[in-house]
């Protein structure tokens, strides 16, 4: 299928002038899988790799989107352009979606309107209930931003399944927000969410529950191997070290992720998250870890591409329907299909 | 390449507090497919007007109870112009207590069509498909050339 | 030996339950049961034989009903109200066999006050015909205002624009294409001066749709009330200054919510002492059911809100007995006639027995709710508009036979805008036929007695009462916390919001008939005359505002709002320091600037 050249063209130089619509266009063509979307991606890939991209995980109702907003803020008055991508699960059945993060943003009567703030751009997006694709469409759309020229990339997302995740892990700094957990049972245990965080938040932080849970937390996210190793030769003598910290200071120093308690309502804080935010993206640069997360964020990416082009060659170009019947009947098995498959492919 | 989704945004501009109509609509909206985005109460025409572009939506659907249609209509679709994007791509739709006598007035000024309390939402649905399709189409027409 | 009482009939019995079993003996044979002293055989008993009842029931269920089901069938599958309660084919005393006369019905003027808040009724007086009204500037709405007193109408009320409701100034940017446009323009009190030019405030009592900024238009009609050398106890009206419904349902928010609360507590605590007659607050179910609940939800939330004030009065220390009197409510009237006539009763009796009860009031007048009510607007179509006269009459006459205080019936233009005279006439017209040519007002609470009626008025309570506990465990056993948690998670919203998608797709899908719009519809061309507000009344207001900042005492002002100011950060009551600023002629966008400063602005979570 072939693109539009003047189009892309305008978009591009939109993109890298400025021009909100273009870059709203751009991602228009990128979501929904137009020429014109590879094609834009092509041509601004060089101008990426900039932007600090920051990913924001929680369940629902923990305040994530009030947090987004006041992070922006403060991240404006740090005089840093934001763009945020919001990813809204959409139905599965209808195809539907009800996007409504944006609202949180404050507007009205407030001295930063963050809804026309020129250095600020939001913008929606479904999940549209699948769960494969996703981090490779967010991948690109936060490109388009990167090369837009934000200096902060918000990607905000509801933590309630896999895809959730690998969303997380489409950010170079991960923050994940929880609110307090009241009662004996610390259900913090959900899957996953210790291991994906950079960045821990307990919003929420005036209702009951907040300490405890910031401390449990801070205490699971120490058990690190090395930290278990040092632990289990201290003695009573040593408590006073535990508690305070001292006692790991021998230890390589990796990144331990911090538990920040917050009321994102009331503003508070928020400060103290975006210092965490840029410190993290400090450790990073300086440690070579983003290097890291980013070399193993496009190999992710690269073969969920190669997958989908080679999933479209083998709907196209081959009768896969007429192997699955013979495998089903018996006269083939998978792995000999699977690699005449390949074969044909690289034929092709 | 997939039929792309149809974008909504249905927005509340200006100080009428009644959004019964606007939820409900947005409900229906997304239970017929599209994506829908509710900006909430209390919007000024320039908020509205910058979700419009940077949404990239195909539908600007505005809801007014209070009688201040004639004054903010026409500041979105002019705030949207400001912003970079082009009014004509998008349908502009209104609904709530709108008299007769400007309803005309509203096309001229941008509206594509105004509906009155009481329209079936299916209506509304239907006219969305309809008409998203016409101006994808015109669009596609005049890029080519 | 069990005594009960119950609904008279056309003999006395006496009921005597032996295990359980009832036996009915007739006077004649009292005398033969030698054990039955005098009071006993005086007894009056309602009862009848319910077993009997049962027995007839059955009967007629087999021999007569199923024959003709089996031939003609049911226009429908269940029927139900419109909060969908299942409404049965046909009651009996059996519905109603435990529901006792005087623990549960009675007379009115008397607790419970199921059948009414006074002895006579509208034998003593007829309610209050109350049309709400207002818009562009004071002189329009005065004009008007004079036509209508004029035209018979007793009570005034008043509308205000969206700038006003919002505290907002005519000047403000906000306020742009705005002002005047659904109600009156108000920013100082010389546009109250010019309001009630011609109108003395001893003779006429007026009420004011205002939520916000009401402790402001209070502080402006007490000062008009002065001007014009009324006694300030002689004040009457009332302000609505219900901020919890805000919150739930009408959207018109500037503060949070318990700044808010606080504000209407200090409207109480200046009001009992300073305008005894005033009704300062007019707790609102009306809007909650224009969002889209259900009658059973309109019932629960307003009495739910009634609740949390009284708790919070208490807090502050005000006598309940002196405030109560000043307590009024308001309801919405719609389409489905006798569950809105069960709803009214039911409140009654349920806030009779909770200021009783619950809050230990002592004064009977303290248990009394009284309300005013408006018909249904979200029940009016653009569609075959004159049909919205009819509409209009059922549920005008459901509030009159549910004993309401004060009523407003709707235009039949108002899907389109603002009423025009015309209309407004018709509407009033509508409340005085009822009044008296109808004969409907001459004997109290008619349907007391009515198997139905008082099922459901019963039904609806049971069904309230489930709602007000789920609210009180959510605020840990008060009322008030309860309240403001809901209203921090959004459980209103979300009740409302579904009871709403749920209406509109019955509508959409046939299942609910909307006569001229999803059903006997026709081709129309709509030729009301409609009412269109002057593109000059921005303007007009804009320059008086400019003019009354440019001839006050602005030193005045300043004193005066940073009294407010103070008092507003040390927690101290805000209305004598409002009542000055309003004298010196601050505006409303001035003094609700202050009170934003100090409160901080609320930004509602959207749940849809």
């Amino acid at each position: 299928m072939n693109y539009d050249e003047e189009e892309v063209i305008e978009i591009v130089e939109g993109i890298f002038s400025g021009n909100k619509r273009a870059l709203a266009r751009a991602i228009t063509y990128v979501e929904n899988d137009y020429p014109e979307g590879k094609e834009i991606m092509r041509r601004i890939h060089s101008k990426t790799g900039k932007a600090h991209v920051i990913g924001l995980t929680g369940f629902p109702g923990v305040g994530k989107s009030t947090i987004v907003s006041k992070l922006t803020q403060e991240f404006r008055m740090r005089e840093k352009k934001v763009g945020i991508i919001a990813v809204d699960p959409g139905s599965p059945f209808t195809g539907g979606a009800l996007l409504g993060d944006r609202l949180r943003m404050d507007g009205f009567d407030v001295n930063r309107n963050l809804w026309v703030d020129p250095g600020v751009f939001f913008r929606s997006m479904s999940s549209r209930g699948r769960a494969g694709g996703l981090a490779a469409k967010t991948g690109d759309v936060v490109r388009l931003m990167d090369a837009f020229g934000f200096d902060v990339i918000l990607v905000e997302t509801v933590g309630a399944g896999q895809s959730e995740v690998d969303i997380v892990e489409v950010a170079d700094t991960s923050v994940v927000i929880l609110m307090p957990e009241v009662g004996d049972d610390i259900q913090i245990n959900k899957a996953g969410i210790l291991e994906i965080g950079d960045i821990y938040v307990v919003n929420k932080a005036d209702l009951e529950g907040a300490d405890k849970t910031a401390r449990w937390l801070k205490a699971m996210l120490m058990m690190d191997e090395g930290s278990v190793e040092i632990l289990s030769q201290t003695t009573h003598a040593d408590e006073a070290r535990v508690q305070s910290g001292e006692i790991f200071e021998g230890l390589k120093k990796g990144w331990v992720p911090p538990v920040i308690k917050t009321i994102a309502d009331k503003g508070k804080g928020i400060k103290e998250l975006a210092d965490a935010i840029e410190d993290h993206h400090k450790f990073m640069i300086e440690s070579g870890m983003l290097e890291d997360r980013r070399k193993r964020r496009i190999k992710r990416e690269l073969f969920e591409l190669v997958m989908e082009e080679v999933k479209k060659m083998i709907k196209t170009e081959m009768n896969y329907k007429e192997i699955i019947q013979r495998i089903l009947k018996g006269e083939l098995d998978p792995h000999t299909a699977a690699e005449e498959i390949v074969r044909r492919l690289v034929r092709a | 390449m997939a039929e792309k989704k149809i974008r909504v945004l249905v927005a509340k501009v200006g100080l009428d507090g009644h959004d019964r109509g606007a939820k409900v609509l947005a409900r229906f909206l997304r239970d017929a497919g599209f994506e829908v985005i509710y900006t909430g109460l209390h919007r000024t025409p320039q908020e509205v007007a910058m979700a419009a572009v940077e949404e990239d939506v195909d539908v600007v659907g505005i809801s007014l109870h209070s009688g201040a249609h004639l004054a903010l209509v026409p500041k979105v679709i002019r705030y949207i112009k400001e912003y970079g994007a082009d009014p004509e791509e998008m349908l502009i739709l209104v609904g709530g207590i709108i008299p007769e006598d400007d309803i005309p007035k509203l096309k001229e000024l941008g509206v594509d069509e105004v509906f009155i309390p009481g329209t079936p939402i299916s209506e509304i649905i239907d006219y969305i498909r309809e008409n998203v399709r016409r101006k994808r189409e015109a669009r596609r027409m005049k890029v080519k050339e | 030996m069990e005594k009960r009482s119950g609904l008279p009939l056309q003999k006395q019995f006496l009921a005597v339950s032996i295990n359980g079993n009832f036996l009915i003996l007739f006077p004649e044979k009292l005398a033969k049961f030698k054990c039955l002293n005098k009071d006993d055989r005086k007894m009056v008993m309602v009862m009848t034989n319910l077993d009997e009842i049962k027995k007839k029931r059955a009967e007629w269920e087999k021999k007569c009903l199923k024959p003709f089901l089996e031939r003609s069938g049911e226009r429908e599958e269940k029927f139900e109200t419109l909060s969908g309660i299942e409404v049965k084919r046909v009651y009996d005393p059996t519905d109603i066999e435990h529901i006792d006369f005087i623990r549960d019905i009675g007379y009115p003027g008397e607790y419970p006050f199921t059948r009414g808040v006074y002895p006579t009724m509208y034998r003593g007086r007829i309610w209050t015909m109350r049309q709400f009204s207002g818009f562009g500037t004071a002189e329009d709405t005065n004009a008007r205002w004079k036509m209508l007193l004029k035209e018979g109408q007793t009570g005034l009320s008043t509308a205000f624009d969206f700038p006003t409701l919002m505290g907002l100034d005519s000047d403000d940017p906000l306020s742009d294409g705005e002002v005047g446009k659904v109600g009156v323009a108000v920013d100082t009190l010389k546009d109250f001066e010019i309001l009630f030019d011609g109108i003395p405030l001893d003779k006429v009592s007026t009420s004011f749709t205002i939520n916000p900024p009401a402790a402001i238009i209070l502080a402006m009609y007490v000062a008009i009330g002065d001007m014009q050398g009324v006694p300030r106890a002689q004040l009457r009206g009332t302000i609505q200054n219900d901020m919890l419904k805000e919150f739930h349902a009408q959207n018109t928010l500037v503060l949070p919510p318990e700044p808010s609360v606080k504000i209407i507590v200090d409207i109480f605590e200046w009001g009992v002492e300073n305008v005894p007659k005033f009704n300062l607050i007019s707790i609102s179910g009306y809007h909650i059911r224009e969002a889209g609940s259900t009658a059973v939800q309109e019932l629960a939330f307003t009495i739910a809100d009634g609740m949390a004030y009284v708790e919070a009065a208490i807090e502050r220390g005000i006598d309940i007995d002196k405030l109560a009197p000043q307590l009024s409510f308001f309801f919405n009237s719609h389409n489905d006639f006798f569950e809105e006539i069960a709803k009214f009763r039911a409140a009654r009796r349920m806030w009779a027995k909770i200021m009783k009860e619950e809050y230990g009031a002592k004064n009977p007048r303290s248990w009394w709710l009284k309300f005013h009510t408006q018909t249904a607007g979200c029940s009016l179509t653009a569609q075959q508009p004159l049909n919205n006269i009819v509409r209009t009459t059922i549920q005008a006459m459901a509030a009159v036979l549910g004993g309401t205080q004060s009523l407003h019936t709707n235009s039949f233009d108002e899907a389109w805008a603002l009423p025009s005279e015309e209309a407004v006439r018709v509407a009033l017209r509508t409340q005085q036929i009822i009044a008296y040519e109808s004969g409907i007002p001459n004997t109290i609470d008619p349907l007391a007695g009515s198997y139905y009626v008082e099922w459901l008025t019963e039904k609806m309570e049971k069904l309230a009462w489930k709602y007000i506990e789920q609210i009180r465990k959510m605020g840990e056993g008060s009322m008030l916390r309860g309240v403001l948690k809901g209203i921090e998670t959004g459980f209103f919203v979300k009740e409302i919001s579904n009871a709403a998608a749920r209406y509109q797709r019955e509508g959409e899908e046939g299942k609910r008939v909307i006569v001229g719009v999803n059903r006997f519809t026709i081709e129309e061309e709509l030729k009301i005359p409609i009412l269109k507000v002057d593109p000059e009344v921005q303007r007009k207001q804009i320059e008086r505002l400019r003019k009354v900042k440019a001839e006050r005492d602005n030193k005045a002002v300043k004193e005066a709002l940073d009294w407010l100011r103070s008092a507003a950060e040390n927690d101290e009551n805000v209305m004598s320091p409002i009542l000055e600023a309003v004298k010196a002629y601050a505006s409303v966008g001035e003094i609700m600037g202050v009170l934003k400063e100090v409160y901080g602005t609320y930004r509602k979570p959207i749940i849809i």
